[in-house]
């Protein structure tokens, strides 16, 4: 046993002393340099390979979604955007026409109720985890707050839509009731983006401001906060990015509509995820009427517009959180 | 606390006597505290709110007798002899076995890719890179679907028939035995788990990478010096600094697998079977994708049963969370690199 161990050890060394002879400080044995070049191509493999995907759905979007946009209503190949301006009152058939003014009205108002309510609960949670909570309570909490992440979109549809039907009454679905089906999902992200930042401030700031006798609120709120700002915009904007694609809540707390509702009170809402859905749901237009101005595939071209329309916006919020952060964040060293 | 340390100053200053200082600085305080606290009490409070509302919901479903469910709702068929809780069990087969799939597939991928942006890929190329990742967790799942039943499918078919072909002895790949054929369409359980794993790669590949990063510069210095590869320093240094940030990662990709409703609504032809050929259409469902083709044409029994179906999966993603909370805060006692 010993006997091979050293014989292993002493061709191992010589082929070392061989390989050191050209350059010693840089002798790698030829076993390792192919483990290594072998693990950096099948990294730089798995990047490629999952860049694919992505870039074939960023260019079928893009090349897909601008089909809507270049049929005029008589079907005329022209660029126009009345699918920006309509909604889809009256739309029927496979008539060139119909578009998702309802369903952006719709979204930005959800999205923006679902914010209101879960920014400044996702904040002070923050808060309360890096500053005051302690012990059990604080071990709970967070643990609470990863356990609430991975609530599944439509389980959070769900408890909406039961909240609602034991408060308001069986069937309710409206704009409010979608707005909190998406704050439920968009208070963990608030809390974990916000807790990270907030850890991130060096306690030596906050030293120092308790050295010089300032209250403990105002510590949090001109120096931690402060510190933490472009990152909590950033960690609120990209948790509006992300709810702001959801489809299955909406899809069973508000529902859908032709129409323009601009009252989360009241009444369904078209959103654009669903609108997506919806469109793709319907099928190939059926052409009945030889006179009317009539394209089977319309259907499919508006949920690929609205698919367009929704990815810039995500783009949008996703760069403009960059650009909040670049722009807020306070002058450092790091 | 605090409160001592205001009253001395309070003393000092008499002037409009010492409790009127004391209550003037320690109110904002105060009420800042509580309420963070209230805030984080209450996202307590919702989540057991979401158990109580679906339970309450899901309760005259649940404790109806099976005929008089089965009267009720269309598609529970008695005659096929199902039952809502065999339903519920066919979909739980289905949920775990098209999560499982998908995270197979997107593991190594993500952490490859992970590696590659923090520590292959030259500085200035890193950043855009790692936004580019970022962009692409934000794609709405519904855009996945749509992208995978319009565009992915059509060129799956075909990769599908080779493989039933040539490797349908494999019980995974097998195709149906009426036909000797798997499906044409490409609408199976194993499309809706690429389009998963798809979906969750920048979810794992994000949280993976930052925790990559965070490797602490003299660990690696360290290993470099040592006279280790590239691939040697980041299985000395930077995985094990990870292991338990991509055991967080992945679980998160898992939870998102689970729930995930579009994607798997929009490509799966849905079946109830508990058949592990996942290459053959209407063989599969998930949970969540179940609940949403049936809940907008449900009468009031038929979206309590749905109900049901939600609680049940909430308490598998309330389970796996759970399990990964704990493998996380135990290997992160033993990954020794806290500072």
């Amino acid at each position: 046993m010993s006997a091979t161990v050293t014989t292993s050890d002493a061709a191992a060394a010589g082929t070392e002393l061989k390989e050191s002879a050209s350059s010693p400080l840089t002798a790698v044995s030829r076993r390792r340099r192919f483990v290594d070049r072998a693990m950096t191509a099948l990294i730089g493999a798995a990047f490629a390979a999952a860049i694919v995907p992505l870039v074939w759905l960023m260019t079928t979007v893009a090349s897909r979604g601008i089909g809507r946009f270049l049929v005029d209503a008589s079907g005329e190949r022209n660029l126009n955007f009345n699918f920006l301006e309509q909604s889809m009152r009256g739309v029927s058939g496979g008539a060139p026409e119909g578009g998702i003014y309802h369903a952006v009205v719709g979204t930005v108002l959800i999205t923006l109720t679902a914010a209101v309510i879960s920014v400044p609960i996702g904040i002070l949670t923050a808060v309360y985890l890096v500053e005051y909570a302690r012990g059990p309570l604080k071990r709970a909490i967070t643990f609470f707050v990863d356990v609430m992440t991975g609530i599944p979109s439509i389980v959070a549809g769900l408890f909406a839509y039961a909240l609602a039907a034991v408060i308001v009454g069986p069937g309710t679905k409206t704009g409010l009731v979608g707005a909190g089906a998406l704050a439920v999902l968009m208070v963990p992200v608030v809390v974990r983006a916000s807790e990270e930042m907030l850890k991130l401030v060096p306690h030596e700031l906050r030293e120092a401001a308790y050295a010089l006798g300032v209250p403990k609120w105002r510590v949090i709120v001109k120096v931690v906060l402060r510190t933490s700002v472009a990152g909590l915009a950033t960690g609120v904007t990209l948790a509006i990015a992300r709810v702001i694609g959801e489809t299955a809540p909406l899809l069973i707390a508000v529902g859908v509509a032709d129409s323009l509702n601009t009252n989360i009170l009241d009444g369904r809402m078209m959103t654009l995820p669903v609108y997506i859905v919806s469109e793709w749901r319907k099928g190939p237009a059926v052409c009945g009427d030889p006179s009317a101005v009539c394209l089977p595939e319309i259907t499919e071209l508006r949920a690929w517009a609205a698919a367009l329309v929704l990815i810039l916006i995500v783009m949008a919020l996703n760069l403009g959180a960059r650009l909040i952060s670049k722009h807020f964040s306070p002058k450092t060293g790091r | 606390m605090s409160g001592s340390r205001h009253a001395d100053a309070a003393v000092v200053t008499a002037s409009g006597g010492p409790s009127d200082l004391r209550a003037r600085r320690d109110v904002p305080s105060r009420a800042f505290h509580g309420a963070s606290l209230g805030s984080a009490l209450l996202i307590l409070v919702t989540l057991a709110a979401v158990a109580a509302f679906l339970l309450t919901e899901a309760w005259p479903a649940l404790t109806a007798s099976p005929d008089e469910l089965a009267r009720a709702v269309a598609w529970i068929k008695p005659e096929a002899g199902e039952a809502l809780f065999q339903i519920i069990g066919y979909l739980v087969f289905g949920t775990v076995l098209v999560s499982a799939m998908a995270l197979l597939i997107a593991t190594p991928l993500s952490v490859g890719i992970a590696l590659f942006i923090s520590h292959f890929a030259p500085r200035r190329l890193a950043a855009g890179l790692g936004y580019l990742v970022d962009l692409l967790a934000a794609i709405p799942s519904v855009v996945y679907g749509l992208w995978g039943a319009m565009a992915v499918l059509p060129r799956l078919a075909p990769v599908y028939a080779w493989l039933a072909e040539h490797l349908g002895w494999i019980p995974l790949f097998a195709p149906d035995p009426a036909t000797g054929t798997v499906s044409p369409t490409g609408r199976v359980a194993l499309s809706a788990a690429i389009v998963l794993a798809i979906m969750v790669i920048p979810i794992i590949t994000a949280v993976s990478r930052e925790v990559f990063l965070q490797t602490p510069t003299l660990h690696i210095e360290a290993a470099l010096a040592l006279g280790a590869t590239r691939w040697e320093m980041i299985r000395m240094a930077v995985l094990p600094f990870g292991r338990s940030g991509v055991v967080g990662a992945t679980m998160l990709g898992l939870g998102r697998a689970l729930g995930e409703t579009m994607a798997v609504y929009m490509i799966i032809s849905g079946g109830l079977t508990l058949s592990w050929s996942v290459l053959q259409a209407g063989s599969h469902n998930t949970i969540a994708s179940y609940i949403a083709s049936q809940f907008p044409e449900a009468n009031a029994m038929g979206v309590s049963a749905l109900i049901a179906m939600g609680l049940a999966l909430f308490i598998i993603t309330l389970a796996v969370n759970m399990l990964a909370r704990w493998i996380v805060s135990r290997r992160a006692a033993f990954s020794g690199a806290n500072g």
